[in-house]
């Protein structure tokens, strides 16, 4: 790890102070990415500032037809919400299939949507329940947050505040998971609200996306056999040692699968 | 069943301190006034280096030092040997380039030592390793074993990039079974490459001491005084008597360390260079992935001659084994002697013939790894012996029991130079048959099927040579090193013992499990023993733990020190007891006179001969005693694995869904251990057929670098294992046993991969990775749909 | 420099540290508890897992600044009044370790596991053991360790 200057602001004003204040200072979350990245001195952030102090940040609640949660709640505490739970069961069990146990008890929503990385879960799941992402600056929607490998649409100087999941009326969410980093290969998030089908896909692509052929199909019948006869084209997904774009696109039709018999129950 | 000696189950002593956060490796050791080293790692696979600048990198904060290979070679340092001459087929010996400890003029792997720095800091070297400017040329690499002849020359010692090209076996015999056959199977092989990943990465302190003109080494070492034999005899040139290595608890090996790296080497030469001051290195795990040495690394073609009705007439083995960028310390034994040796299996095949040829590679150098040859060569013929049965539509369990060696054959001399002292194969068969319940499986596959799910059985009849090794023997064929074994069983003038042995463990439970022994040999109380080893100061000598020789080969010289003690003993009870020593018997820790109720027991003795005030005429005091023991013969353990699958034809998963594994070790000390050492050789086994694999891309990068990528098993991988036994003992050595430690990991890959070629209907190669399989299990759907 | 304050293993502890210093540099070298260990770089292998403020979490994936102001349980503060934690006992009962490398994490995460669910499922155990790597025992012990762990500490 290459050194840098240590910071734990109290507030999101001095957070963002302080990511102004340093071209090359980056936030520190769950750490659960960054370290790991800063270790094999891959990242030389000059200053880290560590927003564990920001109590505005951290937590879950109910708001009118939707659940906050704040973007330094850790995965294990997703997991084990009983709003969470109750109202999006699907967000639970997404949140308590990231990584291990120990990576639940410090990554963060806010850190892993805000890295990005093309196969990590929750970016499936605001995705696909069509969640708005508040930051410090504004509001964004799901549709426009991830932008590609490892980008999003997060400006310089902008922080994740919180992201607001619609309560859907049935959603589930199914991994196919990488055999050694546990990332997923595939995962599908499927949520049925009042205005139609959700298809967030994540581990595939660069990038989160919508898979509109299933949603339209899903819409007209939210069952798995309206998927037969939807192949998923391989062109643009990820390929590796460990699937090939081919697979991947299979495994979509696959996992898309699982999760409408599950969120069917 | 005894509750502390052989045959019982005791439970470990040395768990106290790991349970607790008190074991000691190498790593938790730290000496006053250490420095640390960070190495300059090659970051491409092969290139001339033109020049290595290291004036940045010597300014920087805490730094003390920056050696290159040129600095080593100023102070006359040699290169890491292989100690294992193989003989090619034309009667000359392997190629030998060097392999410095830093290179000089050239890098040939991705990982190669270039250069190191020593700083006052771990971080501050790590700093300053980034400053160290080196100029590559690149050269073309050289990454697939299939190629490698063809391409760029590593080495000016090895045209072709070829070590040696070997045979062992009667090529006329087999040519003219095969020309009698009524069937001929063949098999086209890969057999993975894989990273060891014990837990514990490498680490070594060297440090010299100025006063004394001596060195002490902790080093991460299986074998402690091999390791100063080789450093001290052929790299840095030192007096063996002034050379101290510790090798404390150490974290796994697997093989991985038994041999003589770079990083100790630098770190002990570096410690006399900065007048004493202690050098430590600890490896990152990223280090190991690239720089501990491999295993395994085979593309074999293979093809089984049959008579009508199974019989074995002949097997013919064609193998490439990649050899990596440098001949590591046993690398040339792997693929040869400790393979091609092993592949007549359990089988009668009367004419075997193998062709090894040993190729170098762009690629971190190989060498034994958990089964060391045996695991491949048990894959070639248990994998062809069932494809085989499948050609034939023959039950692949009776096929075996055809072809397999009869009780009365033994001891058996196989067409491979090995004589088996003795077996007993078809008893294990069967009670491996019962506990899998084979009568039902159909009815298996059928639920299965009915569950849109792909069920496979798959065998693995294999065997070992263990107990390693007779020196003659392997001598004769070219080990460089005598493979006996040491003990000093000592006993304190208050009748305690101390054993010191040259036999080291890391996780294996040798103090433990000798400490049975010798309570058992000596009738003292267990807990008044104490194992030691790992210390080249305090033990006499030794070879090591590696090719599950510990008990069979450590164990026996125990054994016979114990024997001496015994012997001793008798005078000094004679005496004591007025009676002629051919009178007194020994047992259950008593010396008696035979045929009287007169005893004396052996703490009593053991305090006579320190305190010798009445004591037998021309009898030294003390009761001390060291044996070396030289096996005559390799132990053949021998077993069935039978492993079960279903597999998800939608995504390709694998579930291995039972297992059973049936053992012949010989005598058992403490099955406990036993069952542990299987428990952690299958899953190494199943790692390898199911998920683990090393590769490297085309330009030599190693793409499996860590644990992002490079799968290793995980608890959730798994079913329960169950675990039975036969036993015959090994008729040569004084225990009976025969070895457990790699049983596991040699008879794990082929099961698993006959259950899964069974469910798929198709060949394919590990790691039975779930694309592939899915790949064949949608084409086997689709051809029964057709 | 920084300055970190935390308890660790009942005791209360502060001390300078470089901002870049994990929280298992810190346990190791400057507080000498050497029974967490470091296996891999990527926060996979789980030979570190620590408790912090109670929960299991990997101590090479942490700054040590990060754990200013909890309180952090280790390897060497789990067996109390020189009694062995029940987890400790049945790990050397049912032969639950080879090397003992990844037995610290392996035993807390165990640990962290029977806070959160008592009574586990073997499916469940293997499951919660995603985050540790063991090379020796295949699991098998650990697994059935842990089971007797339950059993043990729900009695």
């Amino acid at each position: 790890m290459y050194a840098f200057n240590y910071h734990r602001p109290n507030s999101l004003d001095a957070a963002a102070q302080a990511l102004a204040a340093n071209e090359d200072a980056k936030l520190l979350a769950g750490g659960q990415t960054m370290l790991p990245t800063m270790k094999q001195r891959l990242a030389m952030p000059s200053d880290l500032i560590d927003l564990s102090g920001i109590a505005e940040l951290r937590g879950v609640c109910e708001d009118g037809d939707a659940v906050v949660v704040g973007a330094m709640t850790t995965h294990a505490e997703v997991a084990a919400n009983e709003i969470v739970r109750s109202k999006i069961p699907a967000l639970a069990k997404l949140a308590d299939g990231i990584g291990d146990p120990q990576v639940r008890n410090r990554g963060t929503l806010g850190g892993s949507i805000a890295n990005a990385d093309p196969a990590a879960d929750y970016p499936a799941a605001v995705v696909g329940l069509g969640a708005t992402v508040k930051t410090n600056k504004r509001e964004i929607a799901a549709d426009d947050f991830f932008v590609g490998l490892f980008e999003t649409a997060l400006e310089p100087g902008e922080l994740v505040v919180s992201v607001r999941f619609p309560v859907p009326e049935a959603a589930a969410y199914a991994k196919f998971d990488h055999p050694a980093s546990r990332y997923a290969i595939v995962g599908v998030m499927v949520a049925r609200t009042g205005g139609g089908v959700r298809v967030g896909i994540t581990g595939a692509a660069p990038s989160a996306f919508r898979q509109t052929e299933m949603e339209q199909a899903l819409a007209g019948n939210f069952a798995p056999d309206a998927l037969d006869g939807i192949s998923v084209s391989a062109d643009g997904l990820n390929g590796d040692i460990h699937a090939s774009a081919e697979y991947r696109a299979h495994l979509v039709g696959v996992m898309a699968k699982r999760a409408v018999i599950a969120a069917r129950g | 069943m005894p509750d502390s000696g052989i045959g019982a189950a005791v439970k470990r002593r040395e768990d106290f301190r790991f349970i607790t956060g008190r074991g000691r490796y190498v790593d938790d050791i730290n000496r006053p006034g250490q420095l640390y080293a960070s190495f300059v790692r090659a970051p491409i696979a092969h290139a001339n280096v033109r020049g290595i600048d290291t004036a940045e990198a010597e300014k920087a904060p805490g730094v003390v030092a920056v050696f290159t290979g040129e600095d080593l070679e100023a102070d006359g340092v040699g290169s890491l040997p292989c100690g294992w001459v193989v003989t090619d087929k034309h009667g000359e010996p392997h190629k030998a380039p060097p392999h410095w400890p830093l290179v000089r003029g050239k890098v040939r792997y991705v990982g190669d030592h270039v250069a190191v720095v020593i700083a006052e800091t771990l971080a501050q070297a790590r700093d300053a390793a980034e400053l160290v400017e080196v100029d590559y040329e690149d050269l073309d690499p050289v990454v697939d074993l299939a190629q490698a002849g063809e391409g760029a020359q590593l080495h000016d010692e090895a045209p072709g990039n070829l070590c040696y090209d070997w045979e062992l076996g009667d090529k006329a015999a087999v040519d003219a079974a095969f020309e009698q056959a009524a069937h001929v199977t063949k098999l086209d092989l890969v057999n993975n490459r894989l990273i060891p990943n014990a837990m514990e990465p490498r680490a070594a302190i060297g440090e010299y001491d100025v006063g004394s003109d001596s060195y002490t080494i902790y080093s991460t070492s299986q074998n402690p005084h091999l390791l100063r034999l080789i450093l001290c005899a052929f790299v840095l040139n030192l007096p063996e008597h002034k050379v101290r290595v510790v090798a404390p608890d150490v974290g796994g090996g697997f093989g991985s360390k038994i041999y003589a790296y770079a990083e100790e080497t630098v770190c002990t030469w570096a410690s006399k260079k900065l007048n004493g001051k202690p050098v430590k290195w600890t490896a990152e795990r990223s280090e190991s992935f690239l720089s501990d040495a491999h295993g395994r690394d085979h593309v074999t073609h293979a093809e089984l001659a049959m008579d009508a009705e199974g019989k074995f007439l002949a097997l013919k083995v064609d193998t490439k084994a990649n050899l990596g960028a440098y001949l590591s310390s046993f690398a040339t034994a792997v693929p040869t002697y400790l393979y091609a040796t092993l592949l007549a299996g359990q089988y009668a095949t009367p004419a075997v013939h193998c062709n090894v040829r040993g190729y170098f590679t762009s690629t971190a150098p190989v060498d034994a790894y958990r089964g060391a040859g045996r695991p491949e060569a048990t894959y070639v013929i248990e994998r062809i012996v069932e494809v085989a049965a499948r050609d034939m539509k023959m039950d692949p369990a009776e096929l075996r029991r055809k072809n397999f060696i009869q009780p009365d054959q033994f001891p058996y001399q196989t067409p491979v130079a090995l004589v088996y002292d003795i077996g007993d194969y078809e008893p294990t068969l069967d009670k491996a048959l019962e506990m899998i319940g084979y009568r039902d499986f159909a009815q298996r596959r059928a639920e299965s099927e009915a569950r849109g799910k792909l069920r496979g059985i798959g065998f693995s009849a294999y065997i070992e040579a263990c107990g390693i090794a007779p020196s003659a023997v392997v001598g004769s064929l070219g080990a460089g090193v005598g493979l006996w074994e040491s003990a000093q069983v000592r006993f304190n003038p208050t009748g305690s013992v101390s054993v010191f042995t040259g036999a080291h463990s890391h996780g294996q439970g040798h103090e433990t499990t000798f400490a049975q022994l010798v309570s058992e040999k000596l009738g003292v109380p267990y807990e008044q023993i104490d194992i030691v080893h790992g210390d080249t100061g305090q033990i006499p000598m030794g070879m090591g733990t590696y090719g599950s020789r510990s008990l069979a080969v450590g164990g026996s010289a125990i054994v016979k020190a114990c024997d001496k003690i015994v012997e001793k003993g008798k005078k000094i009870a004679a005496h004591l007891m007025e009676a002629s020593v051919d009178d007194i018997e020994f047992d259950g820790g008593q010396f008696k006179v035979a045929g009287t109720d007169k005893a004396k027991g052996i703490g009593e003795i053991a305090f006579t001969a320190y305190v010798p005030h009445n004591y037998p005429e021309g009898v030294e005091p003390g009761l001390d005693e060291t044996a070396f023991y030289d096996p005559l013969n390799f132990t053949y353990p021998a077993g069935v694995h039978i492993a079960e699958v279903e597999v998800d034809p939608d995504t390709g998963e694998t579930k291995i869904v039972d297992w059973v594994a049936v053992d012949d070790f010989g005598k058992v000390l403490n099955p406990m251990i036993v069952e542990g050492q299987v428990h952690g050789g299958i899953a190494q086994g199943v790692g390898q057929a199911l998920l683990e694999s090393a590769v490297y891309d085309d330009s030599g990068q190693l793409v499996t670098g860590s644990y992002m990528d490079y799968t290793m098993p995980r608890a959730d991988d798994f079913c329960e294992f169950r675990v039975g036994m036969t036993v015959s003992e090994c008729t040569h050595n004084p225990l009976g046993v025969k070895g457990c430690g790699e049983a596991g990991a040699i008879a794990a890959p082929a099961a698993l991969m006959n259950a899964i070629t069974d469910a798929l209907g198709a060949e394919i190669d590990m790691p039975a990775t779930r694309e592939k399989v899915w790949r064949h299990a949608q084409a086997k759907l689709k051809a029964a749909a057709e | 420099m920084l300055t970190v304050t935390m308890t660790v293993n009942g005791q209360k502890v502060a001390k300078d540290v470089d901002p870049r210093t994990l929280l298992v540099q810190f346990l190791r070298e400057q507080l000498n508890l050497t029974g967490t260990h470091v296996g891999c770089d990527t926060s996979q292998c789980g030979a570190c897992v620590v408790l912090v403020d109670g929960k299991s979490m990997k101590a090479c994936t942490m700054l040590a600044a990060q754990a200013d102001g909890c309180e952090v349980t280790t390897i060497e503060g789990l067996a109390k009044n020189g009694e062995l934690h029940p987890m400790q006992a049945a790990f050397k009962e049912h032969h639950g370790l080879q090397c003992g490398f990844c037995t610290p994490g392996m035993i807390i995460s165990a640990v962290d596991l029977l806070q959160q669910n008592p009574d586990p499922s073997e499916h469940e155990i293997r499951e919660w053991l995603e985050g540790n790597i063991c090379r020796c025992t295949g699991y098998h012990n650990i697994v059935k360790a842990i089971q007797h762990a339950a059993q043990d500490m729900r009695s």
